[in-house]
């Protein structure tokens, strides 16, 4: 099995000058590896920091301490230490993140949101749109509406837009946070069909999944978060 | 990794008094090829003063501002003659300023603002002037009849599109923009932000723009600077910043932002 991602003895906190310069401690001594093909479910209940540890693997939040290594473009990169201009080519390349939230330019077409991160790796405009079409029509978002910005489209919409986006690029790690909430059953199971393919491309994923028979369906093991967790009674 | 031989520009321990009171003090970064890099900060943070420093506008105290030329190489703006340094404005440089009347020139049609910058750099053939001043003009979604009106009849939408149309004619690699879309409406202002977006990433710009709005600067940067008090408290990615911000003052600012 080819590692793709190997974290050693990360630990994170947040200092909140705010509240006069409070600091709560959150995690430490997290060890934690995936290789091609994983797809792990982070566990915990809510509140225990899975989103928290998704952000820090990507580089959105600081590490207090510890390593994340990529594997990236043939070699080991640690994002805790990388540049910006290194993480952003990480985020480009090899670790996409699907977030619960939708940010996007207003009046940018749906079309062009979902194709992006193809164009910018390189792909034509067409190859890109002709995948983004099909992504869009597999997580039945109506034709009618790749035209328009998705800022007026529904929660359920925008989170299909969000996994279309995501999808769309073949990286080679994934992190889902939450990819099938606020979904029916339908188009759950084209989420759950598009983790198997990536799976099978040797992609190596970290999801967060909070209902149980979505979890069972794809996951290949569990970590769970609350056991590196540091309580907090200040 | 050896990026230096990249560099676009390079700021060295800049610092701009005004008599004893502080514009913006030790400031240093680098700007990447086709990197757009925000500032953020409240008003009176030294945002604007660091922007005129770094765009030779405003020399400063102290410190130095190189910029990779196209023959060259790295050069210290403020060591060129003066035509050297006036060709750069007007050729490889643009500058977008918040208000349209400070980058226009409100007299003369909305073709000739274009077609000026063309003939400073020493386009002569009238046609052409015209042709690249309509395909301008296109760009930026103003209509191809009304490049012989004043820009005083435009909205203030309009302007500020026209402004970035005459600055980008030249073919620069490297903008500047002072809060491009304050004292816009919002309709208007989400138009302007997938302009510069989609401008930046067809013409492969790099970018320096200060707002003191973070959803802006959100969107249209990859990295940013915050300041107070005219230095530089804390920089990194973007949504790192944003979202996950260390500095007191940073997290002042962000908790600060209204939720719509």
């Amino acid at each position: 099995m080819t590692d793709m991602l190997k974290v050693e003895k990360l630990a994170k906190s947040f200092t909140l000058h705010t509240q006069g310069g409070t600091t709560i401690p959150v995690f430490e001594d997290i060890n934690f590896s995936m290789q091609a093909g994983d797809c792990i479910g982070l566990t915990g209940e809510s509140g225990s920091g899975k989103s928290t540890f998704m952000r820090m693997l990507y580089a959105n939040y600081l590490c207090a301490s510890g390593s994340v290594n990529v594997f990236h473009d043939g070699r080991w990169v640690d994002i805790t230490t990388a540049t910006p201009h290194d993480i952003l080519e990480i985020r480009k390349v090899t670790m996409g993140y699907v977030s619960q939230f939708l940010r996007v330019i207003p009046r940018v077409s749906t079309l062009d949101i979902v194709a992006e991160p193809l164009t910018t790796l390189g792909a034509s405009e067409e190859a890109a749109k002709d995948k983004a079409r099909q992504l869009l029509s597999r997580l039945n978002i109506p034709e009618r509406l790749w035209s328009l910005s998705p800022l007026t489209f529904s929660g359920g919409e925008q989170q299909r837009v969000n996994i279309a986006r995501g999808f769309i690029a073949d990286y080679p790690i994934m992190l889902l946070d939450e990819p099938t909430a606020s979904l029916d059953a339908g188009n759950r199971q084209t989420v759950l069909d598009l983790i198997e393919e990536a799976k099978e491309r040797g992609s190596a994923i970290l999801g967060i999944f909070h209902d149980q028979a979505a979890r069972d369906a794809v996951c290949t093991d569990f970590f769970d978060v609350t056991k590196h967790r540091i309580e907090y009674d200040g | 990794m050896s990026r230096d031989s990249n560099i676009l520009l390079s700021i060295r321990d800049l610092t701009m008094m005004y008599g004893s009171r502080i514009g913006c003090q030790d400031v240093c970064f680098d700007l990447w090829p086709g990197e757009v890099l925000g500032i953020v900060g409240e008003s009176g943070s030294g945002k604007s003063t660091l922007l005129n420093c770094i765009s030779a506008q405003l020399e400063p105290s102290e410190g130095q501002v190189s910029y990779n030329t196209r023959i060259e190489g790295m050069k210290e703006v403020y060591q060129m003659s003066e035509p050297e340094r006036r060709l750069l404005m007007r050729t490889d440089w643009a500058f977008v300023h918040q208000s349209p009347r400070d980058g226009l020139r409100m007299n003369v049609s909305a073709g000739a603002n274009v077609g000026e910058r063309l003939m400073a750099i020493g386009n002569r053939h009238y046609g052409d002037i015209r042709q690249s001043a309509e395909n301008w003009l296109g760009k930026v979604e103003i209509e191809s009849d009304r490049l012989d009106d004043l820009p005083s009849t435009f909205s203030g939408g309009m302007q500020q599109r026209l402004q970035i149309a005459r600055n980008l004619v030249t073919g620069p690699r490297l903008v500047f923009m002072d809060e491009p879309t304050g004292g816009l409406d919002v309709s208007v202002q989400a138009k302007l932000l997938d302009l510069l977006r989609s401008l930046v990433r067809d013409l492969g710009l790099s970018v320096i723009i200060v707002t003191h709005d973070l959803a802006v600067a959100r969107l249209l940067s990859n990295r940013l600077m915050v300041m107070q008090r005219g230095r530089i408290v804390e920089q990194g990615l973007t949504d790192q910043v944003l979202d996950d911000p260390q500095h007191a003052y940073t997290q002042l600012l962000v908790s600060s932002i209204l939720q719509t």
